[in-house]
């Protein structure tokens, strides 16, 4: 099965970090990331900018509205997700719970939806 | 013959459903097709007899459903390589003579998985691993049947759409995916002993599944213990009530009206768990009823003993309600005013405001104390909080006798 494990991260506290300490993160996430390549389990995954960054769109009535800022505005935030292949939602748990975000922030697991 | 379908059902219903629901990954499609082959039993049976191995005709038959269910369905075409792999193993046990491996530990572990909404853990289990159907289990937990059944075909949902596994967790994992387990036995054995009156008791499930959980994971002291605590309280089931209904607290009850055997049952339990040296919520729980059982053999209850054992739980999982018995403990062997300072600080937290026990126990203390007034007030509030009649009239009784 397919899984997308979504790091949500408190992002003012995360730019509040030392150079220092934001550069372990990263190094922590460079580790995540070889172990999953190296396990085969990878299928993708990528870090997002911050929240400020974020536009929201929608359709309503054939007109196109545009509004600045995330879907929903929470202490925390999308930060990045990693898509792989697990056997079971246990191993997906364990995959989760291995990722630096599920430490400094929560991670959510959403089976794919196969189509 | 019909009565060998249903001798079967009632012995295998639930190893069949886990069998059938870890190869195919697939509660409710198990439930289905296992009573769909039950029909089918109590359809040809009569006809033709039952068959050499009913077990497993009625896997044989159920596996057809499945593949039949299957056809007509997308999630059916993905699971038909299970289905495949299950009949070569049907086969094989056919061939062997052997017994169908018992899953049922496995799918314990599946019913009580965190990623399931805990409210339906133990309904869950009651449903797949003994066969009641949602009005039954609806009517036990108090909610509307329509609900209950909602909240089953979500879970099983979930257990197939996110990929819940059927698998007993490793040994390192067991010290967080255990406690789930017990917690909803537990429940189910407290769901039933907090409501007599409902028309179907559910203790005697728990334990049933609590002996299970023993046989199936031997060496493990809190399932021991679980099953203990559980024993013990069962034993006195019929001493909570006299000849007439009314309601008899534990201190006057009659011990020999307590059930020996279950207590010999949950002793020997309870002696195997402490081997282990590691002592945990139900070992200590297990052993405070323990320790109160002991009145039978003495006459006595040795409440410094029982203290300790509530001090014990207050530093292992601290709550209001663990608070309360302490207190309760502590004027025992202590005195009310030792008893009443331990309730009055547990007081602090406002979660007590509506447990009726802490306004029994508070009720009971203040009256020790010869203040009528403030034992009166507390009794009522008691009274207030209890949905059981018979206990109602033992407050009641208790209230209307401080105007003497």
């Amino acid at each position: 099965m397919q899984y997308l494990l979504m790091i949500y991260d408190n992002e003012a506290a995360r730019a509040k970090l030392s150079k220092e300490d934001d550069d372990k993160i990263l190094a922590a996430y460079g580790v995540y990331y070889e172990a999953m390549a190296k396990a085969g389990v990878m299928k993708g995954g990528q870090r997002l900018r911050p929240s400020p960054d974020a536009t929201t769109v929608r359709v309503a009535d054939g007109k196109t509205k545009v509004l600045n800022g995330p879907y929903a505005e929470t202490k925390e935030q999308l930060g990045g997700y990693f898509l792989i292949e697990a056997a079971d939602l246990d191993a997906a748990i364990a995959w989760a719970a291995r990722c630096p975000g599920a430490s400094h922030g929560a991670m959510e697991v959403r089976p794919i939806w196969p189509m | 013959m019909a009565d060998v379908a249903e001798a079967v059902a009632r012995r295998s219903y639930g190893k069949l459903l886990a069998f059938l629901a870890a190869r195919h990954r697939d509660v409710a499609a198990a439930e289905d097709a296992l009573s769909e082959a039950f029909a089918a039993a109590l359809e040809s049976w009569p006809r033709t007899g039952p068959p050499d191995n009913p077990e497993a005709w009625l896997l044989t038959t159920a596996r057809r459903k499945l593949i039949d269910a299957g056809r007509r369905s997308r999630s059916g075409a993905e699971a038909m390589p299970h289905l495949t792999m299950l009949g070569e193993e049907l086969a094989e046990l056919a061939q062997t003579g052997s017994d169908i491996p018992d899953r049922r530990l496995a799918l314990m572990f599946t019913c009580a998985h965190p990623a399931i909404d805990e409210a339906v853990r133990a309904p869950l289990m009651l449903q797949t691993l003994l066969g009641f159907d949602a009005a039954m289990i609806a009517q036990a937990f108090m909610v509307q049947p329509a609900a209950m059944g909602q909240r089953l075909v979500r879970a099983k949902a979930k257990i197939r759409e996110a990929g819940i596994p059927f698998r007993v967790p490793e040994r390192f994992e067991l010290a967080s995916r255990l406690p789930p387990v017990l917690d909803a036995i537990y429940a189910l054995f407290t769901e039933g002993w907090g409501n007599p009156a409902s028309h179907r008791d559910f203790t005697g499930e728990g334990i049933w599944l609590g002996r299970l959980l023993v046989e199936l994971l031997p060496d493990e002291p809190e399932a021991l213990g679980l099953l203990a605590l559980m024993l013990h309280a069962e034993a006195r089931k019929a001493a909570r009530r006299n000849g007439m209904g009314s309601f008899v607290p534990l201190s006057e009850q009659d011990t020999s009206a307590w059930n020996s055997a279950m207590i010999a049952e949950a002793e020997e339990n309870l002696r195997r768990a402490a081997c282990f040296g590691m002592a945990g919520r139900f070992q200590l729980e297990a052993a405070i009823q323990s320790a109160h059982a002991a009145r039978r053999l003495n006459g006595t209850t040795d409440w410094t003993a029982i203290e300790r054992f509530y001090t014990g739980l207050m530093d292992l999982s601290p709550s209001p309600v663990i608070a309360v018995n302490h207190a309760v403990a502590l004027a025992e062997a202590q005195g009310f005013a030792v008893g009443l300072a331990a309730l009055e600080a547990a007081a602090a937290d406002h979660r007590l405001s509506d447990y009726q026990p802490y306004w029994a126990a508070r009720a009971r203390l203040l009256e020790d104390a010869g203040n009528n007034a403030e034992a009166h007030a507390a009794y009522t509030r008691a009274i207030d909080l209890e949905s059981d009649v018979a206990v109602q009239e033992f407050l009641t009784g208790k209230r209307d006798r401080l105007l003497h």
